[in-house]
């Protein structure tokens, strides 16, 4: 992107800064799963920043097993009309001709998500080739550069949806922020063989040792339950939280929202929090990770 | 009283990081702002981008709504982005049911009026007052200017549409000067902030 405009020149749509900067707009922000539009105005009206438009949600995914795959447009552009605030729609991992059926409905942003079943075990989809903003999955940070290089505009630590369990999504925000904090401290002549270790792009290992945090917004997502959990993230380096299951698997959807919604902003206070947290009725019931068979794991998905 | 003015940036939700950037560039001090104390002790506040309905939503439940409006009816100096441009309006087009703003300037918005993220942009925008080269806009979903009112200036229009306003102490703009490297309107905004210190100490 040139730095130089003038006023002639026509504007220019899908670029990186308008891609980013729509992130940037979310920070602070919790995005939730809904599968109706009818979910999609009780998450706008408790405060969410976005919603993500899907068929079932994660815990059902799970629960009913078979191929999982991008929604039925129908439903994806009964959401749109439903709210005012952003929309984002999931295609499975390197199914691009998805992508693009979410771009011609309109949608904010694409999540190509290890939630869906992968449609490509070796690549990803080409991000550059889209106007509509992506983002993506990561259990470190080596995976994060991978999909920024192409063309992620905004990078969620994974966690493992569909469980209520928030021990992977700590376990991989923590790993990313503490493989920034590394090379934070190299110098220069470590960051080729960082870059090497990382198996991503030397450019995007500099930019980030020279940053100190990722060239993209990071949100945390995956086992996200309870307002105190968002919070968690958030004290922990998350800029936002994508909740899933957690919040229309819950006793009271439109409380408990609501709630998280509270808790994300002021993450830092503990009275808050607890305020927050009272009488949400219950919880989703939630699945220990450590049971779960690794064929299981949704964040083992993409590479 | 120091020479450097104190500005916030309201941190409920949304590009807060980027405003404290830009402002510090512009020579303020700058802190981020959630609570009603907190508004208390700055000389003017940034209003950022973000999702209206949740800036909004946040601002009365943590009972910053009323003391903010209260600032900007006493003149406080105030600048909002895009969303922030949104809380500023005295009315909304089309407002989510039960959404309020801060009000400040005599206008109407259009929320999303540029279209969705698809359509967002970048192009170049001449600001009166702004000078030298025209400053780069990002608009992103972003709002315009339906109509204004006799107090209001309008600073910058963009195919046809206002994009950029002040009225006595408040300033908007629908674009994000906050996500470039080019900060001259936020000095523009300092200096709205240090003039009014001077004009009160008087």
């Amino acid at each position: 992107m040139s730095s130089t405009l003038s006023e002639n020149q026509a504007p220019e749509t899908g670029t990186a800064r308008v891609k980013r900067g729509m992130a940037e707009q979310l920070k602070g922000g919790v995005i939730m799963d809904v599968v109706t539009p009818e979910q999609a105005k009780i998450a706008e009206d408790a405060g969410a920043v976005a919603v993500m438009a899907l068929e079932r949600v994660p815990a059902d995914i799970r629960k009913d097993g078979g191929v999982a795959r991008m929604s039925d447009p129908d439903m994806i552009e009964g959401i749109i009309s439903a709210v005012s605030i952003p929309v984002m729609a999931k295609s499975r991992i390197g199914h691009f001709v998805e992508a693009q059926v979410l771009q011609s409905l309109g949608v904010d942003y694409i999540d190509e998500s290890e939630v869906l079943t992968p449609a490509d075990e070796v690549n990803h989809s080409d991000k550059f080739a889209f106007t509509t903003p992506f983002v993506c999955g990561a259990t470190n940070l080596g995976e994060a550069l991978r999909r920024i290089a192409e063309g992620a505009a905004m990078i969620r630590s994974k966690g493992e949806a569909g469980t209520g369990n928030v021990v992977e999504a700590v376990r991989h925000l923590r790993q990313i922020k503490n493989e920034i904090a590394r090379l934070r401290g190299y110098d220069n002549n470590e960051l080729y063989a960082a870059a090497k270790d990382l198996r991503a792009p030397y450019e995007l290992v500099k930019e980030v040792s020279e940053l100190g945090r990722l060239p993209v917004v990071l949100f945390s997502a995956g086992g996200v339950a309870t307002p105190a959990d968002a919070a968690l993230m958030r004290q922990l380096g998350a800029e936002g939280v994508f909740v899933g299951s957690g919040i229309f698997k819950s006793g009271d959807p439109a409380k408990r929202a609501a709630a998280i919604v509270k808790a994300t902003t002021f993450y830092d206070d503990p009275k808050i929090i607890a305020d927050a947290s009272r009488n949400l009725g219950e919880a989703m019931v939630g699945i220990n990770c450590d049971t779960l068979p690794e064929t299981e794991r949704y964040a083992n998905r993409g590479w | 009283m120091s020479d450097t003015p104190v500005i916030g940036v309201l941190a409920l939700q949304g590009d807060v990081r980027e405003h404290l950037v830009a402002l510090a560039v512009a020579d303020a001090v700058a802190r981020p702002v959630r609570r009603p104390e907190e508004l208390a002790e700055v000389d003017g506040l940034v209003v950022p981008g973000g999702e209206s309905t949740t800036i909004s939503k946040l601002a009365v439940l943590f009972g910053v709504m009323e003391p903010l409006r209260a600032r900007v009816r006493d003149g406080m100096p105030v600048y909002g982005t895009c969303a922030g441009m949104i809380m500023l309006a005295d009315k909304i087009l089309d407002p989510r049911s039960g959404q309020e703003t801060v009000g400040g300037i005599d206008m109407i918005v259009r929320r999303n009026a540029f279209g969705r993220q698809n359509e967002s942009f970048e192009a170049a925008v001449a600001v009166e007052g702004v000078g030298g080269e025209p400053v780069e806009g990002v608009f992103i979903r972003a709002p315009w200017v339906e109509s204004v009112g006799a107090a209001v200036e309008v600073l910058a229009e963009h195919d046809g549409h206002i994009v950029a306003v002040r009225q006595g102490n408040a300033l908007a703009t629908s674009f994000h000067p906050e996500l470039t490297g080019d900060h001259r309107v936020h000095r523009l905004f300092a200096d709205m902030v240090r003039a009014n210190r001077a004009a009160q100490s008087l």
